[in-house]
C-alpha cells in the first residue's frame, strides 16, 4: 500500500525532472533545438513540486527511522536482563562494592529495631483531595512530586493550589492538597531522583518490609502544630511508633529525619510528652519507652541561611525550591514578568519555611565582627593542590598562596549585606540607619492596583520602606528576624505563632510548654530518655551559602524590590565569596555550625539542654563527587539530599537499626571544624 | 539535512557506476518514453562529460528507488504514523479536561451528578471514619525479597498495576508467587506482601477502578486520606497468618482505633468486599478474642468503634466458583490468573503445563480455601431439593429453573445431574486406594506439583465413580483430590455448622470467618447492611466429565458440552447473583440468619439487605456502567455510592429505606431449616 503511494509519484517524476537536468547543465551551448526551450517552464514547476514531495517525504522517512530506532532500542531494552547495565558499569569501573545492605547481610545482621523515616521540606509528595475547576480531572493525582506535569501544563492553576491561606497558614477554601501517604510519599522526589529509596532497600536486604518501616509524611508546608491541627499528623506518628513497637516484641524505634525532618521530630518529641489538648499526652517517658535513636541526617537544628534569602527575596536555591524545580517555566516569561513573585506569594504562605530561620541570634551565628567560623578557608582541596604546584615553582600560585594570608576577613555573622565593600568593612566604619520605625507606603501607588493578584506584600511597603531598609546596610542572624518582621508583618505574624528562634534563659520558665518553641532545640530540653541516643550525621566538604550580598533592585513594577548581587565576587584573593554569596563548610544547604553544634556541645554531655545527659554523635561524611557518569549521584555523595545514598551513612544507619550503639559505630567522626567552631560558641549550657 | 543525506550517496555513487559500465544502454528501454529519446542524444556530442552524470542519475534513480521503495516507504509509512501519533498525543494532552465528559454528555445527554456531588448539595458532610476492606485479587502486591530471576522488581508491584511482569518471565512471576505448600507462607528468600494505603486496591489495573469511585465519591463530601482506611492485607494467605506474619490485624485495630480518637471519638463505617467480608468476620471476633490467639480488646471493642458494617457483594457461605477453582482451576474469578492473562495461559506460551502451574499457584493460596461453600446440605440444598428451585434464571425473565438440582453441586454427566436422587448409583470414594500407575508423571510432572498425579487412576476412577457431590460432600472430595492443601485448609477454615455456640472450640481462629459458627459481637448499636447486585448469571452447580488423561494433565474437567436454555450454560448451572456470589451466600445471614435475636446474632444487632438489579452500560461511553449489579463492577454502582456515602454521613439503615429486595431471597431462606 505504501509501497504503490510511494512508487506513483516517482515514477512520473522520472520521467520529466531527468529532462531538465540535461538542458539546464547544457545551458552554456545555447544553440539548442527550440522543442527544448518549449520545455523550460513545465521542469521548473514540476522541481518545485518534486522538491516539496521530497522534502516532506524526507522528514516522514527521517521520523520514520528515528521511531523505528526507538522502538528497536526499547525492546531491546526491556528484553535485556536486568543485571545488564550492572555488568557493564562493572566492566568499565570495576567490580562495585557490594551496596551496604547485602555486605551487613553476609556479616549476618538482621532486621532489629523498626526504623521511622521523617522527610524534609520539599522531598514529600502532596495531592489533590479537593480543588478549583481549573484543576478538574487531578483528583489524588500529585501536585508535588512526580512529574510536575501540571506546573507546565497550567502554572497559575498549580500556584494557587500549592499555596494557602496567607491569613491561617491553612487550606484556602475550597482546596485541599494533603500529603501522600506511605512509603512511596518521598522514596522518589521525581521518577528516577531517589530520596529514601537507596535507603529502604538496603534496610530490605537484612529483612525490613512496610511493616517495620514507617514514612511519617506529613504536608512540609504548614506549620508542625498545624500538621496536628489539620490532619493529626502527630497522632499518626504516636500511633504508628506504637504499634510498631507492639508488634515486634517490644522493640524501640529507630528515627531517621532528614532535613527539616528533624526539627519536626524535636517538635514531635515535644508534643508527645506534653499533656493534652496541646500535647499528645503520652507521658513523661514515651521517648524513653518507644525510641531508641534519633538519627538526624543533614539536620538544620538551628536553621539555615537559605531561608532568610528564600522568605527575603525568593532566591535561595533549595528552599524556594520550585524555582529549582522548573526553572525554565519560572525564568521563562510564560507567567509574565510576574513569575518570581507568584513563586514569593506562594513560598510565603508555606510557614513551614519559617522554621528554617537561623536560630540563636548572634551568640550563635556571630555578630557585626566574629563568627564562629572566622578562619576558615574556602576550597581547601583546591589549595592544597596549588601548594603542591607550589614546590614544583610556579611562581603566579606562589603569589596566590601568599594573598591568601592577607585575604579579606570573612564576616559570616553579616548574614545580609548591601553591597560588597558593606560585607568587608570594619563595622565601625558602617553607617547605619535604623529602619524599624521607617514609615512605610509612599509612592507605588499605581502597584496597588496592578499587582494586587500578587501578594507579597513588597507594595506596602513603598519606596521609603525599601530605602529604610538597604540603609541598614547589615543585618546579622539577630536583626534579619527584624527584617523580615518589617518587610513581611504578616508572614512572620503567622510564623511568630508557630515558631521561635532565641535561647531561652531559663528553661522552665512555664512559658516553654507552648508548642512554639519545641522545634527550637535552644529552648527546650531532651526528653528524659537516658538510653536514647542522638545521631547527626551529615556531609561535609561542599560549599554552602552561609551570608548573602544585597542589592537594590531596578525598581520595575511588581518586581522584588531586592536582589542578591550575583555580580559580587571574591575572586582569586577571597574564594569564600562567589556570586554574592558567601560560602562556608556544610553539605550545600546546611552550614557545619548549624547540624553539628547542638549534637557537638549543646547536647554534649548533661547540659541544660540535655537534662538527662542522653549520649550524642556527631558523624561527618566527606562529600566526593561520583568517579564517573555511570554512578549516577554517587555513592560518596555529601551533599544534602544525595546524601541518602551514601553507602557509609546507610552502613551505619543499619547497624544501628540491627542493634548497634553509638560507639559501636565508631563514635565520632569528624572532618570539619566543628568542635572548635562551637567552642567559640558562648552559649551557657 | 536529511535531503542532504539521502541525495547525496546517489551523486557520489554516479562516477563509479558511470565508470566502469557506460551508461549508453539505457537509452534502449527509454524508447517508450519519446521525449528523453529525443532530447538526450542530442546532447551528448556537445557536452559529453556534462550530460552523462545526469543519464546515470536516472539510472540510479531507478535502482535506487526500488531501495527507497522497501526500507524507506517503510520508514515513511512508521514516520506518518509517528507524527500522526504525536500530534493526536499532544492535542490530547492539551485538551481540556472536561471534554470527554462533554462529549459524551452531546451524545447521551446530561449525565446525573455523582452521588458524591449531588449529597454534597444536600448538605452532607464527612462525619464517620471509613474502613475499606478489599476482596481476594483486587489488592496489589510488591515483591520485598526474590530470588536472582526476580532482579530488579523490588518494590514493584507483582499484583496488580499492568501485569507486565507476567509476559515477561511468567516462570519467575509464578514461582514469586506461590507460597510454601505445608506453611501457607512465605517460600524460603521470597517475601511478597501487600501494597498499603489507598493505593493498594483504588485501581487493580490502570484504568480498571476497584474503590477508585467510591473514594472519589466520598471525597467530594470532604472524605481524605486521613478518615479514609484501606484495610489491605495479603490475600492469598488464611486470615490468621495474616496477623501471624505481617500483624495485619493489629495494624487495622490501631487504625481504627486512631481514626475513631483523631475524630473526635465517631465510630467508623467499615466497608468490605468479596471476601473481605469474611476477613472482617475473622477480625471482629480476632479483635474481641483475649492475646494472644486475638487481638485483647475486650469483649465490647465492636461496639465501642464499628458503627455499621456496609458488606458489598459478601460471599457469607462460600461461593461454588471456589470449587471449581480449586477442582480443576476452571472458575474465573478464583483462579483469576486465567481471566487476567488469558492469552498467555490458553496458549501453549508455558507448554501444556501451564494450567498446572497456575493451579500449583492458586492451590498455595490458603485464603481461597475460605470461600469454600459453609453450611453444607442444609444451606445449599442436598441431592434433590434446593433453597433456589423453581427461580428464575437470569437475565431471562421468563424462564423458571423447576426441576433443577441446585443441590448437586458437581455432576459427573448432565444425566446424572437430572436423573432422580433415587436412581444414582454412587460408590463411595472415601475408602478407595490411590495410587497404582502414572508412575512415570511423577518424573515428568514433578515440578508441577498439584497432587493429582499421586492420586493415581484408582483415586480418579473412585472419584468420577461417585458421581454426584452435594456440598456436604465436597470437603470431603477436596480432602481425597487434595489432601495437602485442605490439611492447611482445615487449620485454619471450617465449613459446619455449629450446634452449641457456647462450646469452647468455637474460641478457634479457624471458626471466626464462618457466620454459621461464631456469633456476631456484642454491639447492639451496630448495623450490618448486605449490598450486592443482582440479575446476572451466576455459577451454582457444575456438571464435570473426565478429562482425556494426557500426562500431567488435571483429570476432569467441566463438560463444557453441556447446555440448556439459560439456566444450564455450557456445563454449569447458574442462578440469579452479581455473577460471581449467588444471592443466597450474599443474602442469607443478613434477611435470616441474623435477622432479629438469633442465636448467631444474640445482641439483635439489626441488620438490612439491599439489592441492585444489574443493568448493562447503555453506551459504551459509560464504560463499566453507573447501574452494574456486577460483583466489582457494583462498586461503580451510583445506588451503592449513594448508600454508602449516606451511611457514612450519619444516616442509619432505616433512613437510608431500609430492606431493597428484588430477589425471592426472602422465599429461598425460608426454606432452609437452620436451627436460630
Amino acid at each position: 500500500m505504501s509501497l504503490l503511494r510511494r512508487r506513483k509519484p516517482s515514477d512520473s517524476d522520472k520521467k520529466r525532472p531527468t529532462v531538465p537536468v540535461p538542458v539546464q547543465d547544457s545551458e552554456a551551448d545555447s544553440t539548442k533545438g527550440a522543442n527544448n526551450a518549449s520545455s523550460v517552464p513545465v521542469p521548473n514547476s514540476v522541481r518545485r513540486a518534486k522538491a516539496r514531495c521530497s522534502c516532506f517525504d524526507s522528514c516522514c522517512w527521517w521520523i520514520g527511522f528515528v521511531c523505528s530506532t526507538w522502538w528497536f532500542l526499547l525492546f531491546l531494552y526491556n528484553a535485556m536482563p536486568a543485571s545488564f547495565p550492572q555488568y557493564v558499569t562493572e566492566a568499565i569501573t570495576g567490580p562495585l562494592p557490594d551496596p551496604p545492605g547485602v555486605k551487613l547481610l553476609k556479616e549476618g545482621l538482621r532486621a532489629k529495631h523498626p526504623v521511622v523515616f521523617v522527610p524534609g521540606i520539599v522531598t514529600g509528595g502532596l495531592e489533590l483531595w479537593e480543588g478549583h475547576q481549573c484543576a478538574e480531572g487531578l483528583f489524588r493525582k500529585r501536585l508535588w512530586g512526580g512529574t510536575f506535569g501540571e506546573v507546565y501544563k497550567r502554572p497559575l492553576c498549580w500556584v494557587e493550589h500549592m499555596s494557602l491561606d496567607n491569613e491561617t497558614g491553612l487550606d484556602p477554601p475550597g482546596v485541599r492538597v494533603r500529603p501522600v501517604s506511605g512509603l512511596v510519599a518521598a522514596d522518589y522526589f521525581i521518577p528516577g531522583y531517589f530520596v529514601w529509596a537507596v535507603l529502604i532497600a538496603n534496610l530490605a536486604r537484612i529483612g525490613y518490609e512496610e511493616k517495620t518501616m514507617y514514612m511519617a509524611a506529613y504536608d512540609w508546608r504548614i506549620s508542625f502544630q498545624n500538621t496536628e491541627v489539620r490532619d493529626q499528623s502527630l497522632s499518626r506518628i504516636k500511633s504508628n511508633i506504637e504499634l510498631m513497637v507492639a508488634t515486634n516484641g517490644g522493640k524501640k524505634v529507630v528515627v531517621i529525619p532528614h532535613s527539616m525532618g528533624v526539627l519536626y521530630f524535636l517538635h514531635f518529641m515535644k508534643w508527645v510528652e506534653a499533656p493534652s489538648p496541646m500535647g499528645g499526652g503520652g507521658g513523661p517517658d514515651w521517648c524513653a519507652k518507644h525510641i531508641k535513636a534519633v538519627m538526624n541526617i543533614g539536620g538544620p537544628f538551628l536553621g539555615v541561611p537559605k531561608a532568610v534569602t528564600g522568605l527575603f527575596s525568593a532566591e535561595a536555591k533549595d528552599v524556594a525550591v520550585a524555582r529549582a524545580i522548573a526553572p525554565d517555566v519560572l525564568d521563562f516569561d510564560i507567567l509574565g514578568l510576574q513569575t518570581l513573585r507568584h513563586v514569593m506569594r506562594m513560598t510565603r504562605t508555606w510557614d513551614a519555611t519559617m522554621s528554617m530561620i537561623p536560630k540563636g541570634g548572634d551568640t550563635i551565628w556571630g555578630g557585626l565582627e566574629w563568627a564562629p567560623e572566622d578562619g576558615y578557608e574556602c576550597s581547601n582541596g583546591q589549595k592544597k593542590q596549588q601548594k603542591n604546584g607550589n614546590s614544583d615553582s610556579h611562581k603566579g600560585k606562589g603569589n596566590k598562596t601568599n594573598t591568601g594570608v592577607n585575604r579579606p576577613r570573612v564576616h559570616y555573622g553579616r548574614i545580609v549585606s548591601f553591597g560588597k565593600d558593606v560585607a568587608e568593612v570594619p563595622s565601625s566604619v558602617i553607617e547605619r540607619l535604623d529602619f524599624q520605625d521607617a514609615k512605610k507606603g509612599n509612592a507605588m501607588a499605581d502597584s496597588n492596583a496592578s499587582c494586587q493578584d500578587v501578594w507579597t506584600e513588597y507594595h506596602e511597603l513603598g519606596s521609603i520602606g525599601r530605602k529604610a531598609v538597604a540603609d541598614y546596610k547589615v543585618y546579622t542572624a539577630g536583626s534579619v528576624l527584624d527584617l523580615l518582621q518589617f518587610i513581611a508583618p504578616k508572614m512572620m505574624r503567622r510564623g511568630s505563632a508557630h515558631f521561635s528562634y532565641g535561647i531561652a534563659d531559663y528553661l522552665d520558665d512555664p512559658k516553654y510548654g507552648h508548642y512554639k518553641y519545641w522545634s527550637n532545640p535552644l529552648e527546650t530540653k531532651l526528653p528524659n530518655a537516658p538510653e536514647m541516643e542522638i545521631f547527626s550525621l551529615y556531609g561535609v566538604g561542599v560549599p554552602t551559602e552561609r551570608a548573602y550580598v544585597y542589592k537594590r533592585a531596578s525598581s520595575a513594577e511588581c518586581s522584588i524590590p531586592f536582589q542578591i548581587d550575583t555580580s559580587a565576587e571574591g575572586g582569586p584573593d577571597n574564594p569564600c565569596l562567589k556570586g554574592g554569596v558567601y560560602l562556608s563548610d556544610g553539605d550545600e544547604t546546611v552550614p557545619v555550625l548549624s547540624a553539628g553544634f547542638m549534637c557537638a556541645r549543646g547536647w554534649r554531655g548533661k547540659t541544660r539542654f540535655n537534662p538527662t545527659g542522653m549520649k550524642t554523635f556527631v558523624r561527618e561524611y566527606s562529600h566526593s563527587p561520583p568517579s564517573n557518569l555511570l554512578e549516577g549521584r554517587g555513592s560518596q555523595s555529601g551533599a544534602h539530599v544525595d546524601i541518602m545514598g551514601n553507602f557509609a551513612l546507610i552502613e551505619d544507619i543499619i547497624r544501628v537499626a540491627a542493634g548497634a550503639t553509638g560507639e559501636e559505630i565508631g563514635g565520632d567522626q569528624v572532618f570539619s571544624e566543628v568542635f572548635k567552631w562551637s567552642e567559640k560558641i558562648k552559649l551557657k549550657l | 539535512m536529511s535531503e542532504l543525506r539521502k541525495r547525496k550517496p546517489s551523486s557520489t555513487n554516479t562516477p563509479s557506476s558511470s565508470a566502469p559500465k557506460p551508461p549508453v544502454p539505457p537509452p534502449i528501454p527509454s524508447d517508450s518514453d519519446s521525449i528523453v529519446s529525443e532530447s538526450e542524444p542530442v546532447p551528448v556530442p556537445a557536452s559529453k562529460q556534462k550530460t552523462k552524470p545526469p543519464k546515470s542519475d536516472k539510472t540510479q534513480e531507478t535502482s535506487g528507488a526500488k531501495k527507497w521503495s522497501c526500507v524507506d516507504s517503510c520508514c515513511w509509512l512508521i514516520g506518518i504514523i509517528c507524527s500522526v501519533w504525536w500530534v493526536l498525543l499532544f492535542s490530547y494532552n492539551a485538551m481540556p479536561a472536561s471534554i470527554p465528559q462533554f462529549v459524551t454528555e452531546a451524545i447521551s445527554g446530561p449525565m446525573p451528578d455523582p452521588p458524591g456531588v449531588k449529597l454534597q448539595k444536600e448538605g452532607l458532610k464527612a462525619k464517620h471514619p471509613v474502613v475499606f476492606v478489599p476482596g481476594i485479587v483486587t489488592g496489589g502486591l510488591e515483591l520485598w525479597e526474590g530470588h536472582q530471576c526476580a532482579e530488579g522488581l523490588f518494590r514493584k508491584r507483582l499484583w496488580g498495576g499492568t501485569f507486565g511482569e507476567v509476559y515477561k518471565r511468567p516462570l519467575c512471576w509464578v514461582e514469586h508467587m506461590s507460597m510454601d505448600n505445608e506453611t501457607g507462607l512465605d517460600p524460603p528468600g521470597v517475601r511478597v506482601r501487600p501494597v498499603t494505603g489507598l493505593v493498594a486496591a483504588d485501581y487493580f489495573a490502570p484504568g480498571y477502578f476497584v474503590w477508585a469511585v467510591l473514594i472519589a465519591n466520598l471525597a467530594r463530601i470532604g472524605y481524605e486520606e486521613k478518615n479514609m482506611y484501606m484495610a489491605a492485607y495479603d490475600w492469598r494467605i488464611s486470615f490468621q497468618n495474616t496477623e501471624v506474619r505481617d500483624q495485619t490485624l493489629s495494624r487495622i485495630k490501631s487504625n481504627i482505633e486512631l481514626m475513631v480518637s483523631t475524630n473526635g471519638g465517631k465510630k467508623v463505617v467499615v466497608i468490605p468486599h468479596s471476601m473481605g467480608v469474611l476477613y472482617f468476620l475473622h477480625f471482629m471476633k480476632w479483635v474481641e478474642a483475649p492475646a494472644p490467639m486475638g487481638g485483647g480488646g475486650g469483649p465490647d471493642w465492636c461496639a465501642k468503634h464499628i458503627k455499621a458494617l456496609i458488606n458489598i457483594g459478601g460471599p457469607f457461605l462460600g461461593v461454588p466458583k471456589a470449587v471449581a477453582g480449586l477442582f480443576s482451576a476452571e472458575a474465573k474469578d478464583v483462579a483469576v490468573a486465567r481471566s487476567i492473562a488469558p492469552g498467555v495461559l490458553d496458549s501453549d506460551f508455558l507448554g501444556q503445563t501451564t494450567l498446572r502451574h497456575v493451579m500449583r499457584m492458586t492451590r498455595t493460596w490458603d485464603a481461597t480455601m475460605s470461600l469454600i461453600p459453609k453450611g453444607g446440605d442444609t444451606i445449599w440444598g442436598g441431592l434433590d431439593w434446593s433453597p433456589e428451585e423453581g427461580s428464575v434464571c437470569p437475565p431471562d425473565k421468563e424462564e423458571y429453573s423447576n426441576g433443577i438440582n441446585y443441590g448437586r453441586m458437581i455432576s459427573f454427566g448432565k444425566d446424572i445431574a437430572e436423573a432422580p436422587a433415587t436412581e444414582i448409583d454412587q460408590t463411595d470414594f472415601r475408602d478407595a486406594e490411590k495410587g497404582n500407575n502414572i508412575a512415570h508423571s511423577n518424573g515428568s510432572c514433578g515440578d508441577t506439583w498439584t497432587e493429582y498425579h499421586e492420586m493415581g487412576w484408582r483415586g480418579i476412577k473412585a472419584v468420577a465413580d461417585y458421581k454426584v457431590y452435594t456440598t456436604g460432600s465436597l470437603v470431603d472430595l477436596l480432602s481425597f483430590v487434595a489432601p495437602k492443601m485442605m490439611q492447611r485448609g482445615s487449620a485454619h477454615y471450617s465449613y459446619g455448622i455449629a450446634d452449641d455456640l457456647d462450646d469452647p472450640k468455637y474460641q478457634h481462629y479457624k471458626y471466626w470467618s464462618n457466620p454459621l459458627e461464631t456469633k456476631l459481637p456484642n454491639a447492639p448499636e451496630m448495623e450490618i447492611f448486605s449490598l450486592y447486585g443482582v440479575g446476572l448469571p451466576t455459577e451454582r452447580a457444575y456438571v464435570y466429565k473426565l478429562a482425556q488423561s494426557a500426562e500431567c494433565y488435571i483429570p476432569f474437567q467441566i463438560d463444557t458440552s453441556v447446555n440448556n436454555g439459560t439456566c444450564l450454560k455450557d456445563g454449569v448451572y447458574l442462578v440469579n447473583g452479581d455473577e460471581t456470589v449467588p444471592v443466597l451466600s450474599a443474602g442469607f445471614m443478613c434477611a435470616k440468619g441474623w435477622n432479629g435475636k438469633t442465636r448467631f446474632n444474640p445482641a439483635g444487632i439489626k441488620t438490612y439487605i439491599r439489592e441492585y438489579v444489574h443493568a448493562p452500560p447503555s453506551n459504551l461511553l459509560e464504560g463499566r456502567g453507573t447501574q452494574s449489579g456486577a460483583h466489582v463492577d457494583i462498586m461503580g454502582n451510583f445506588a451503592l455510592i449513594e448508600d454508602v456515602v449516606r451511611i457514612a454521613a450519619g444516616a442509619t439503615g432505616d433512613e437510608i429505606g431500609g430492606n431493597q429486595v428484588h430477589t425471592d431471597i426472602l422465599k429461598w431462606s425460608e426454606r432452609i431449616k437452620l436451627k436460630l
